[in-house]
């Protein structure tokens, strides 16, 4: 990681941003959305042998108000789409979107009327992670891709320009 | 007594047709007596436990039959004697799978249902265990089943239109959505 701070006895100089980005990439809480057998190795995932709380998501969120990345882990049916829609909708900004194995991503083997072909066309997705079910350490990875994401982002630019582009739109 | 003797004492004049292939015993009841014989193998026949209830559609079934038909008769051999020329026969079977707890024995029994008149008498009033399985054959095939308590679909979402497990839906569907709406949700 490229913090860098100057710091002296009992004060730290740095950009607004590095500490916000510092703060959100160390505690990613996942909501642990698992429909199918990808569940299955998030959780594996979650557990003490892989121990995704190493690398910051310690807490998992049964709530979608408290947490940061949407672990969606299965398949989603079509009968299912509000339901993920609507849960999305109700996370806190800034959010994540992980979509874990081939059902999530696409739809997978499963060609048919009922079900989603990929949450992509629902929610927007952030990683990708293939696989049918992936393996726990492909969760792990995907997860530190995303703080890698976390951490190149300009959290205070994309707010600047958010409020640049809604007075301009007043105008 | 054997099994098949027995269901056929119970029936009556409702059997249409009774088989056995490998232990397993089949009978077919006409549509309209379907409440008068189950309640007969309920009580007489001793089959007071109802596994399943679900739908089958036969119509490639009869599909490739016919074309068979018309492949032989286009041969000039004429071995086999031309076949009766009748009403074709109903698209859908409802199929009962009973069971009895005391003597394990289990029984198939299968209504023939045509696509023009899907009522089917509902036999909740003899197992309640036929709520939902009626509902699914509801959905997948649209049997109506009179009398039934609660007859909404059980898989799909209420505002499905199709019966999708009917062999004229295409597997991957019409292009049915299903999105949030907050206006009405």
């Amino acid at each position: 990681m490229n913090f860098q701070a100057i710091q002296g006895e009992g004060w730290l100089l740095c950009k607004a941003e590095q500490l916000i980005n510092w703060g959100r990439s160390r505690s990613p809480w996942p909501f642990p959305y698992g429909t199918a057998c990808c569940g299955i190795e998030l959780m594996c995932a979650l557990a003490s042998g892989y121990d995704m709380a190493r690398f910051g998501a310690e807490r998992v969120a049964f709530t979608p108000r408290q947490c940061d990345v949407l672990i969606e882990a299965g398949t989603i049916t079509k009968k299912m789409v509000p339901v993920l829609k609507r849960i999305y909708d109700q996370m806190a900004e800034p959010k994540w979107v992980i979509a874990v194995g081939a059902c999530a991503c696409t739809g997978g083997v499963f060609r048919t009327y009922s079900t989603q072909q990929g949450i992509g066309s629902i929610i927007p997705v952030d990683i990708y992670i293939p696989g049918c079910p992936p393996r726990p350490e492909g969760i792990l990875y995907a997860l530190l891709k995303l703080i890698d994401k976390i951490e190149a982002d300009h959290p205070l630019y994309k707010k600047r320009q958010q409020v640049v582009e809604a007075l301009e739109a007043g105008k | 007594m054997s099994l098949m003797d027995r269901i056929k004492d119970c029936l009556g004049t409702d059997l249409i047709e009774i088989s056995e292939f490998r232990g397993d015993v089949c009978v077919e009841i006409p549509k309209n007596r379907v409440i008068e014989a189950m309640t007969s193998l309920k009580e007489k026949g001793g089959f007071d436990f109802l596994s399943d209830v679900f739908g089958v559609d036969n119509i490639d079934l009869y599909a490739a039959k016919a074309k068979k038909a018309k492949k032989k008769k286009k041969g000039e051999e004429e071995e086999e004697e031309p076949k009766k020329q009748g009403p074709p026969p109903p698209r859908f079977e409802v199929i009962y799978l009973l069971l009895s707890l005391k003597t394990n024995e289990r029984l198939q029994v299968r209504v023939r249902v045509p696509e023009d008149s899907m009522d089917v008498p509902s036999v909740t009033g003899i197992w309640k265990a036929a709520t939902w399985p009626e509902r699914e054959a509801f959905d997948m095939y649209g049997f109506k089943f009179k009398g039934h308590p609660n007859l909404r679909r059980l898989l799909m979402w209420d505002e499905f239109k199709d019966h999708p497990l009917r062999k004229d839906y295409p597997l991957e569907g019409k292009g049915e959505e299903r999105h949030l709406n907050y206006d009405t949700v």
